[in-house]
């Protein structure tokens, strides 16, 4: 904290390089560049691959039919209501979890941080459902929710929408819900993890002067707490959101997309996977590469999200 | 270890090493171990799940023991079990062999493969002399469902058919006379009137193309026709015969007699309505017979004739089921795969594998063999041997996964069905397989 203000100098006048920073640059460079190889082979030719693969058509079970189309997949995709009410669900899973988890996350991160009686066990225990494989976690709640065996409908059949037939994988929207709850239960613990990053940087010294100025528990909280900790939560955000738009694991196992529960990552792998349609396939694989693109640079633009100043580098 | 490691830095390395040397070491054996225990080839045959054996067998069961009887000095057959979903089955093959996989030399596939794999030449050709010592024997059915252009591309080794199971009390007191051929009308308003049900398989998945395509078929109609023009080929679902379909659909769906849960019905949810006080007629496989041997006051009750006609005096086309056998063409051991093939499919494996698993042969001569004509009643081996023989095979194309996804899309659920449905699909298939929309 006490270094932000040396940017701002640093700013001020042309930076001077001197010999030996300029070695030392050059020396870091040849040390990084193993580190670059290795990542432009696993990470970049794939990509190339796939930006390549998605300007034909191509399946793998009629290689000899391969015909180049140009930007016919992306236009066959981006005209398809499919594409856009796959495009929906992804959108509308994403912001209720982010939502949802961001509350709860916050509570949680609170109460790691404020606990004073056994800390570790209940830290612990607060990050259990992260550890946990979301597979597992999905099948978990699949039977949860289950018609014949679930508990979810005879602990809450007191509330009004839901009875001891309510089949929670029979339409849209119970199934949307059923996933949702999957996704918040497994990812909130992370979340809280990140936001307790941010908690635990907040200085007491702050809390303590706004206390003896009078301000109330609510005033700490959405004055000194929430500002200062705007870089941390928005890096939650932002990290959650990606995780979130590329839902997969939950709609496999809970409904494998039906009720139109598909998001976008599930599109791609039934066209990939299952029907073999590499071209087409590889185009959604672009689109969603480009809208998690898209949505990492809102994120960090509209929010100003400084990620150096969240690490604690600034 | 720990303690002579933490005298010296050397002692400490050395102790490392061969910490890291020991389990090398270890699996170097273990291979050596594998290497020298067989000096012949083996081949690796990659099997669809068979069901579990009865607790008193012994021995090899199923597959596995179709293996080891045709394992010879030249070659010993290994199984390697696939995935229990069919659609799973595809997948890890197909994957498997486009990137010309030679760890696998025979597989068993399901009939609806045969196009999409013979047309991506995964499959080794089968010379003629041996294609026609395969097919000799075989039902007509089970041979439609292992030919590809023309040539046998896959060689049967049992065959599933489905039949119309019903209660023989029902049938009685709703005055259905079950000697002769009976239509889905029929059986509909007899269920209906006598507050009876039909279970039929209707959920989003194969089993509901297999009901569209056996309704279509029995019209005397086709989904496609042209199969081997791939994309190209002829869509004929928007016909008479393809009405005739959606008006049985529509009338089940819409009638007492449908299942509550049609809509996600499959072959296991309507075993239970059958046995039950509705219970009166379901269309469904072979195992139909096993299936409620347990059970006497339904056991005694059941009744079994040829699949329901769509429309009155068109012979009926039954499903067709079961399991082809292919060689791998990128296989390192194409001969002696081929050699083995002979032998799995050979009459006397079909009878031993019927006996073990109550999968029907695909051979004429086999049902009249004396061991399975012990097991099940005359009249049912008959059925059985006369349903594969008429059998209509779903489209044998390259395209049949996307065609029979894009037939559950249009004609899901089944109360939606319409007349207008056929038309719907027939443009809906069409542009999913020139490629224009997603499926």
């Amino acid at each position: 904290m006490s270094a932000a203000t040396a940017p701002a100098a640093h700013l001020d006048r042309p930076p001077k390089v001197s010999d030996r920073a300029k070695a030392e640059n050059a020396l870091g460079r040849k040390l990084v560049l193993p580190a670059v190889v290795v990542m432009l082979v696993v990470t970049a030719y794939p990509m190339i691959q796939a930006l390549y693969l998605s300007l034909f058509q191509y399946r793998l079970t009629t290689p000899d039919d391969k015909s180049f189309v140009g930007l016919g997949n992306y236009a066959t995709v981006l005209t398809d209501s499919l594409f856009w009410r796959d495009m929906w669900n992804t959108v509308l899973i994403m912001l209720v979890t982010v939502a949802v988890e961001l509350v709860i996350g916050f509570a949680f991160a609170m109460v790691m941080h404020r606990i004073i009686f056994a800390r570790g066990v209940i830290r612990t225990s607060i990050l259990i459902p992260y550890g946990i494989i979301t597979v597992v976690s999905a099948f978990a709640w699949q039977f949860a929710f289950s018609l014949n065996n679930g508990f979810v409908n005879s602990w809450f059949s007191w509330l009004p929408w839901i009875s001891s037939d309510t089949n929670w994988f029979g339409d849209h929207w119970h199934a949307m819900f059923a996933i949702m709850v999957s996704e918040i239960w497994k990812t909130t613990p992370f979340m809280s993890l990140l936001l307790l990053a941010g908690l635990s940087q907040i200085s007491e010294d702050m809390l303590e002067a706004a206390k003896v100025d009078g301000a109330t528990w609510w005033q700490r909280l959405t004055r000194v707490i929430l500002p200062n900790m705007r870089a941390a939560i928005m890096v939650a955000v932002l990290f959650r959101a990606l995780d979130a738009f590329r839902i997969f694991d939950n709609i496999f196992v809970m409904t494998r997309g039906a009720q139109n529960t598909e998001s976008v990552s599930f599109l791609t792998y039934r066209q990939v996977i299952e029907q073999f349609q590499l071209g087409l396939g590889s185009a959604l694989s672009v689109l969603l590469f480009l809208s998690v693109l898209l949505l990492a640079f809102l994120i960090v633009k509209l929010f100003r999200v400084d990620l150096a100043a969240a690490r604690g580098e600034a | 270890m720990d303690r002579s490691g933490s005298g010296s830095g050397a002692s400490s390395w050395a102790a490392r090493l061969a910490a890291l040397g020991l389990p090398f070491a270890l699996l170097g054996g273990l291979l050596t171990a594998c290497g020298t225990d067989t000096d012949v080839p083996v081949l690796t045959w990659y099997i669809n799940p068979d069901p579990a054996p009865p607790a008193d067998f012994q021995g090899s069961f199923g597959q596995a023991g179709i293996a080891e009887r045709c394992s010879t000095d030249d070659y010993r057959i290994q199984t390697q079990t696939l995935p229990g979903d069919g659609s799973q089955q595809r997948i890890q093959l197909a994957r498997r062999l486009a990137a010309k996989d030679p760890s696998i030399d025979l597989m068993s596939l399901d009939p609806v493969f045969t196009g999409e794999f013979s047309a991506a030449n995964f499959l080794a050709p089968i010379s003629e002399d041996q294609a026609s010592d395969l097919s000799a024997d075989a039902l007509a059915g089970a041979l439609e469902g292992a030919t590809w252009d023309d040539r046998l591309v896959v060689a049967p080794l049992w065959a599933n058919t489905q039949l119309l199971w019903y209660r023989k009390s029902f049938a009685e007191k709703a005055g259905l006379d079950m000697s002769r051929p009976v239509t889905w009308d029929q059986i509909i308003e007899a269920a209906a009137e006598n507050n009876g049900t039909v279970g039929v398989q209707a959920n989003k998945y194969e089993g509901y193309s297999v009901w569209i395509n056996a309704l279509i078929q029995g019209a005397g109609g086709a989904i496609i026709s042209d199969n081997e023009a791939g994309v190209d080929a002829s869509i004929d679902i928007d016909s008479p015969a393809g009405q005739a379909a959606a008006g049985v659909i529509s009338k089940l769906a819409h009638s007492p007699a449908a299942q509550r849960d049609l809509s996600v019905s499959n072959e296991g949810t309507v075993l239970g309505p059958f046995a039950g006080d509705r219970g009166a007629f379901q269309v469904n496989w072979t195992f139909i017979y096993a299936n409620y041997r347990g059970d006497d006051a339904t056991f005694d009750d059941l009744g079994w004739t040829r699949y329901p006609q769509t429309e009155e005096g068109k012979e009926s086309r039954p499903p067709l089921g079961g399991i082809n056998i292919g060689v791998n063409a990128n296989s390192d051991d194409v001969e002696d795969a081929l050699t083995a093939l002979s032998c799995i499919t050979s009459v006397e494996n079909q009878v031993t594998y019927a006996l073990e698993t109550g999968n029907m042969p695909a051979s004429a001569t086999a049902y009249d063999d004396a061991e399975l004509k012990q097991a099940y009643p005359e009249d049912l081996l008959e059925l059985f041997r006369n349903s594969i023989d008429a059998a209509g095979p779903r489209p044998v194309s390259a395209y049949w996964s996307d065609i029979s996804s894009a037939l559950q899309s249009t004609w899901h659920p089944p109360n939606s069905v319409t007349d207008r449905t056929p038309a719907k699909s027939a443009d809906f298939i069409g542009e999913v397989l020139q490629g224009r929309t997603l499926l």
